[in-house]
């Protein structure tokens, strides 16, 4: 299958810091990719240098086999790329239908719409007019998810799906999985949850201080090479 | 009767500090950009209508048909060449380049019209009153420019609140990268709410300049009206904003009532009472 998403040797900085060294990933349309790594291993700087974020390399990140260059966010958005961001970052002085409709307003053509969304959780249905702020941890991720879905986005990009959250919601946010999957939505998934990440991703990258230190799929990776690669080899 | 009269007038005179001060408590809300050319603007608006009523002969309230549009496209191009590329993360540089802008519209409307005083000829609307009670009267004027305080306030909030454009404010407002994220160019937004902005400042402009005289200096009093009404209401509240506006009317019409010489004295008092007392104003709307 054609690659959608190709990074090659992306390098990412924060003014003199550097986050990323050379870190290679490619997405399929419809594969599911998790990323796992420790605190600061830059999975975040990785999910925001694709989105455009944090500027890098022009030639670093091809999107359907054409260079990203400096793309702006919004243009990334109307080219197809969503995400649900860390710490869910939902428009606090919108609703929860408002919030989901400025996803929308791309008008991408898809299967998701506020009526498919609410299908998928119901619980924002009947929340729709309840202000963002007012609405439990594992609602507010509901919405988040909700919100980039409406953009009917060919990669979808999860940065800490479950962080946060109490493990009976956390399965019911995995629980929408098959269903996003199921539209065809590359999913890029930044998780510190391993058996969670391992449950539905088609392949795991493992960062290690800015480096790919793993890759596989799940099944191919041994426990030992995980814990390795996540915390970095014993001496 | 005189007493309530004073506080009539300054209520309806409120409604024009409230005119003043609804596009800078829009900007700040949208983009916390505190704008210093405002009551530049305003001016720069009055000079407009002027040009407009002097060169067609119409009335100065048919004028805001041209001056309305014109100061929208004055600022929509004003904030996509000028004023986007000073928003950041620094609130110093939209504010050192507004002052800039301040100094540049005073002295191209000191060029272009002179230093002369001018004033818009609103015919008989000038005169025009409505007699509530025995010594008690209201003029048609400043019912119209309170009316059309009021009714900027709610135009602003359906589209703060019912429109596209102001989900789009107000998700900007919220999280600038997030709603970049959602697809919004922020430079555009921006500009749309400045667009808005100067429209209400049309507004301000050409009331201003059919209730006094006005010249290319008069802009930084109205700015500080327009900041008085706005931070006595509350950062980013419309209706506070409004609120603000009549408070200060009234201090003003108040404090000549007992003393003329204690007009804008009186103003500015309760104005430092409001900030000394409740900084965040009487109804803040702001959370950071």
């Amino acid at each position: 299958m054609a690659e959608l998403l190709e990074i090659c040797a992306l390098d990412a900085h924060y003014g003199d810091f550097q986050a990323l060294f050379g870190v290679d990933l490619t997405l399929v349309g419809g594969e599911t990719v998790a990323v796992i790594g420790a605190n600061g291993a830059g999975k975040s700087t990785l999910m925001k240098s694709i989105m455009g974020l944090v500027k890098n390399r022009a030639d670093a990140i091809r999107l359907r086999g054409a260079p990203v260059g400096d793309r702006p966010a919004y243009r990334l958005a109307v080219d197809g790329v969503s995400l649900v961001p860390e710490g869910r970052r939902l428009f606090r002085s919108l609703s929860v239908a408002e919030n989901l409709v400025i996803g929308g307003r791309l008008k991408r053509p898809g299967h998701w719409s506020l009526a498919t969304v609410y299908g998928l959780f119901p619980v924002l249905k009947e929340r729709c007019h309840a202000p963002a702020e007012a609405l439990s941890g594992g609602q507010r991720q509901m919405v988040a998810i909700g919100r980039a879905l409406m953009a009917n986005p060919d990669i979808l990009m999860i940065d800490e799906a479950s962080l946060g959250l109490a493990p009976t919601v956390v399965k019911d946010i995995y629980r929408a999985f098959p269903a996003i999957r199921a539209e065809g939505t590359a999913i890029l998934l930044v998780e510190q949850d391993i058996a969670q990440a391992m449950g539905v991703a088609d392949r795991v990258v493992c960062l290690q201080e800015g480096r790919v230190a793993l890759e596989g799929a799940p099944g191919e990776l041994g426990r030992e090479a995980i814990t390795a690669a996540y915390f970095g080899a014993a001496p | 009767m005189t007493f309530a009269n004073a506080v009539l007038q300054g209520v309806l005179l409120g409604g024009l500090y409230g005119l003043f001060a609804a596009g800078l408590s829009l900007i700040f809300g949208v983009m916390r950009l505190v704008n210093i050319a405002h009551g530049d603007l305003i001016v720069l608006s009055a000079f407009l209508a002027f040009s407009v009523v002097d060169a067609l002969g119409i009335h100065p309230l048919t004028s805001l048909l041209l001056v309305i549009p014109t100061m929208a496209v004055i600022g929509y191009v004003l904030q996509r060449v000028v004023l986007n590329r000073t928003l950041g993360r620094d609130i110093l540089p939209p504010l050192l380049v507004t002052f800039g802008l301040s100094i540049v519209i005073q002295n191209a409307l000191l060029e272009v019209y002179s230093a002369d005083s001018r004033k818009l000829d609103a015919g008989a609307l000038e005169t025009a009153s409505i007699t509530l009670a025995d010594g008690l009267s209201v003029g048609v004027l400043p019912l119209l420019m309170f009316g059309a305080a009021v009714a900027v306030v709610v135009g602003l909030q359906l589209v703060f609140y019912r429109t596209a454009m102001g989900r789009a404010f107000r998700a900007v407002s919220d999280d600038r990268e997030i709603a970049e994220v959602m697809g919004l160019d922020p430079a555009k937004v921006y500009a749309a709410a400045m667009a808005l902005s100067l429209a209400v400042v049309a507004i301000a402009g050409t009331f201003l300049a059919m209730r006094t005289y006005f010249d290319p200096a008069s802009g930084p009093i109205r700015l500080i009206y327009g900041f008085e009404a706005v931070i006595i209401g509350g950062l980013g509240n419309l209706w506070g904003t409004l609120v603000g506006g009549i408070i200060l009317g009234v201090a003003q019409t108040v404090g000549a009532q007992i003393n003329p010489g204690w007009q804008l004295l009186a103003g500015h008092l309760v104005f430092l009472l409001v900030l000394a007392i409740r900084p965040q104003g009487l109804m803040p709307k702001m959370e950071d």
